[in-house]
């Protein structure tokens, strides 16, 4: 049973992929300029280069032909070169991705870890005012606008208190060789002397991008859990536990948290695509050197490989973290496990 | 959760704003200083390029010259080399190199010699031959060099012995020292070029640099930051500065914030509107030099309407520089008359005053077949330069000015190096932009702005070659006698005037902000900053 599942799930995958194959390679044809230029991603082709990289990249055979040898190259990792410096795009990306995926998932940890327990509360006490009060903090947490909100924060946490950097990852003077690409493990992996002082200075760093970032997942995360939660102690199987002498807290961890939670664990998978965009508005605030403002230059620049390479990127992840969601709601939940 | 993690972060964090609390951090953090830069560097060879932001970044604080230029009086001064003299009929240059000079000692590169005179034949030979190895590596592309027609000027540069070298000229030429004491002249490493010649990897030369000066490269991430070291064997003395990090903030705000939160030691162009907030505070400071600049609007002489110096002259009577200069310079610049800054020697003043005169315009427009008006392009820098604080907002004021005329202007921009590659390559009507002077000699305003070989090599912004001016600007180079070359560059600014290829709108002062641990970063009035002399003191 669940073995077809998977099959199902990973014939669904495939099938979105190729989908988004064919919107990164139209796009070429789209982008205004010459199509050999945005295939290869060479400003200045001289004109005895003109005829080998036609061959090169099967220009002169038919669309479907076009398309596959497109594939071909995707896969074998050579995605054109950026027009703006003349360098391979999967190098650029590769060296941008770890930082986006750092400052998304200790969002997202953040959102967790404060998301939950503060939803399980506003529903539990749902009546008094501590619960009003989280429930309205959350609902104007949920409608302020991010880039506002991290202005506000810079404002006062860097320029008037003085407290937190306002922008980049670390400190330029700390020398940190390059081996993962995400900040915190590159740290720990490196040979430095002054590992705490480097490891305390990323994390002055992450703290305000952080935040912002989690604002919006946190919100969703509260309200999610709290409506979630009120619907489940409304069922009657939480009055028979209770009933039969199960005590408060063994009724919420058992039969109520587990239940609701479920649907909270698919949200995670809607709202990713969301926190991506969020991600790229919070590099840009904070000039974190994420794949958001790597793309966002490349657009403002009219780099159109760039732009190709980044979209295609960006949408697997939040497809396959959307599939992934999808998957563990279903290994958790018997009921979706059957239909 | 968020309190636990700030009580745990804050009090570190405040105690390593006060700094030297930790004994742990080595001295390359404590001794290192952060300038923000207003862009990305375009290349690490100054042979390569003519953009200030990059000259700033990468010239002075990499390389040395034959020559340096005293920024005080202007009169050059040995540097790699220890004397230089002049043959009779003032068409050959011998030099005389420094010994002992070490090259930088990198990850990527071992010196085994000291600088001989096969480095600079490489230099310059690289230049201008076009069977060179190196020639055509990047383009065959060396802006500065063709817009002075170094080509036909330099027959042969030749290793006399190994500490001796001679140029030979075509023609005597007064400007000659000088071009050889600007920034684009550093000497680079014969010995690596060789490397990576067997290396296979020659367009390396121009990324990962080797240099005498007082820094060596250590990495660059594009957008982010320069990192360089301290050259411990430099000929002028170690510096003080351990570590010089370039942290690239195209921002203006984002620069100053860095500023204020000391993530910056000094920034480079303040906005003019924010001095004022900065004088108020005692952690930093605002130095300011008077600058050799100039910011102008130069026209595409190329394109119809402005093949018509009628057309050309209405549109410099419809600008309202006074409205132009205390709006977009705060009042801290001279307007200008023409192209050269009125502290140059060879300055006009008793040339005319370009008035604003609508009325005027207007007339010449009729004379001009254009009654009614046409529509045209602004083109406006995306970025902030020392001549051109705002040029977005110029181009604002310069629409509202020529609607007044019947022009109907539209102001285009694009990011900074498309914005360049596309400026070469013509494709604009007119454009904001400037020139900063990279030595004391008035040619540097003319020839590498308005010649015609400045035309080809496409950093004539006005794609103007006039064989008239050519004349009297290469004259003026024929003699070394100031009064016949001031008499000559009077005239030139005169047919400038005649003209009009471009309006000259200001000369603006430069400013930089820096925290008041910082001192020793003085600003040059001739070309790219030099990090050699700054301090930290903690």
């Amino acid at each position: 049973m669940m073995l077809h599942y998977f099959l199902r799930r990973t014939f669904l995958i495939g099938f979105v992929f190729v989908a988004l194959t064919v919107l990164a390679f139209s796009l070429s044809y789209l982008f205004p300029g010459d199509v050999l230029n945005n295939v290869s991603g060479l400003t200045n082709i001289a004109p005895e280069q003109q005829q080998a990289l036609i061959q090169y990249y099967a220009l002169d055979q038919s669309v479907l032909m076009q398309y596959l040898a497109y594939v071909n190259r995707i896969l074998d990792g050579e995605w054109g070169l950026s027009f703006s410096s003349q360098q391979p795009v999967l190098a650029e990306i590769i060296a941008v991705f770890p930082a986006t995926l750092e400052l998304a998932s200790y969002a997202l940890i953040l959102s967790f870890v404060l998301g939950i327990p503060l939803g399980l509360f506003a529903a539990v006490k749902a009546d008094s005012f501590f619960g009003k009060l989280v429930s309205g903090i959350t609902l104007v947490a949920y409608s302020i606008p991010i880039f506002w909100w991290a202005l506000l924060l810079i404002m006062l946490f860097s320029l008037t208190l003085g407290l937190l950097p306002t922008a980049g990852r670390i400190n330029v003077l700390f020398d940190i060789p390059t081996t993962t690409g995400f900040m915190l493990p590159d740290i720990w992996l490196s040979d430095i002397r002054y590992k705490s002082e480097a490891t305390m200075d990323a994390l002055r760093h992450l703290l305000l991008p952080a935040i912002v970032l989690a604002t919006y997942p946190t919100t969703v995360m509260i309200r999610f859990t709290r409506d979630s939660m009120l619907a489940v102690l409304e069922q009657s199987y939480i009055k028979t536990a209770r009933a039969k002498g199960l005590s408060r807290a063994q009724v919420l961890y058992h039969h109520g948290l587990r239940n609701a939670l479920l649907p909270v664990i698919r949200q995670i998978g809607l709202q990713f695509s969301t926190l991506i965009t969020l991600a790229m508005i919070t590099e840009v605030i904070f000039s974190w050197p994420g794949i958001g403002q790597w793309l966002l230059d490349s657009i403002y620049q009219r780099n159109y490989p760039a732009i190709q390479g980044g979209l295609l990127v960006v949408s697997c992840l939040v497809i396959v973290v959307n599939m992934l969601t999808e998957i563990l709601h279903t290994l958790f939940n018997p009921l979706a496990r059957k239909a | 959760m968020i309190k636990a993690l700030l009580s745990l972060i804050v009090p570190c964090g405040s105690v390593l704003i006060l700094s030297a609390c930790q004994p742990d951090i080595p001295e390359t953090i404590q001794q290192g200083m952060v300038y923000c830069s207003e862009g990305s560097p375009e290349s690490f060879n100054p042979q390569r390029v003519t953009s200030g932001t990059t000259i700033d970044a990468i010239s002075q604080q990499l390389y040395d010259r034959l020559l340096d230029i005293d920024p005080a009086s202007g009169e050059l001064l040995p540097a790699l080399a220890t004397q230089w003299h002049l043959s009779e009929d003032g068409k050959t240059y011998w030099f005389t190199l420094r010994p002992d000079v070490q090259f930088h000692h990198t990850v990527f590169f071992s010196p085994g010699r000291t600088l001989n005179a096969n480095d600079v034949t490489f230099t310059f030979n690289r230049i201008t031959q076009a069977d060179h190895p190196y020639h055509a590596i990047g383009g065959a592309v060396y802006p500065y060099f063709q817009s002075v027609d170094w080509g036909s000027l330099v027959k042969a540069v030749v290793a006399e012995n190994s500490n001796t070298v001679r140029f030979e000229l075509t023609r005597p030429d007064s400007s000659f020292l000088s071009n050889l004491a600007t920034d684009f002249a550093a000497i680079l490493s014969a010995e690596y070029a060789e490397q990576l010649l067997q290396q296979n990897q020659p367009e390396l030369l121009d990324q990962r640099p080797i240099g005498t000066g007082p820094f060596f490269f250590k990495e660059y991430k594009k957008n982010q930051f320069i990192r360089y070291y301290r050259h411990p064997e430099y000929w002028r003395g170690k510096v003080d500065l351990t570590q010089l990090v370039f942290d690239l903030v195209p921002d203006n705000a984002k620069r100053m914030a860095k500023l204020l939160t000391h993530e910056c030691d000094v920034v480079a162009y303040p906005r003019n509107a924010e001095l004022n907030l900065i004088t108020e505070r005692s952690d930093v400071e605002v130095q300011s030099q008077i600058s050799m600049n100039v910011g102008f609007w130069a026209f595409n002489t190329k394109k119809p309407p402005f093949d018509n110096v009628l057309v050309r002259k209405a549109l410099a009577y419809a600008i309202n520089k006074d409205a132009i200069l205390d709006a977009v310079y705060f009042g801290y610049a001279d307007k200008a008359k023409t192209l050269l800054p009125p502290t140059s020697w060879a300055f006009y003043h008793d040339l005319p005053e370009q008035q604003y005169d609508p009325i005027k315009a207007k007339e010449l427009l009729a004379q001009a077949g254009y009654p009614k008006g046409f529509s045209m392009d602004i083109w406006a820098m995306p970025v902030q330069r020392l001549y051109n604080p705002n040029a977005l907002k110029m181009a604002e004021l310069m629409q509202a000015d020529l609607a007044k005329i019947g022009v109907k202007a539209s102001v285009v921009s694009f990011e900074w190096n498309s914005f360049r590659r596309k400026l070469s390559e013509f494709e604009h009507d007119s454009v904001l932009i400037g020139w900063a002077a990279d030595n004391a000699d008035p040619d540097n305003f003319f020839r590498p702005l308005l010649s015609c070989s400045a035309a080809e090599s496409g950093s004539n912004r006005a794609n103007w070659c006039d064989p008239n001016f050519d004349n009297l600007i290469n004259q003026a180079l024929l003699t070394a006698d100031i009064k016949q070359r001031r008499s000559f560059y009077l005239t030139a600014q005169l047919y400038l005037d005649e003209q009009m290829p471009l309006v000259s709108i200001a000369h603006s002062k430069r400013f930089q902000a820096k925290s008041v641990k910082i001192t020793g970063v003085t600003i040059n009035p001739y070309g790219g900053i030099s990090m050699a002399a700054a301090r930290k003191s903690l």
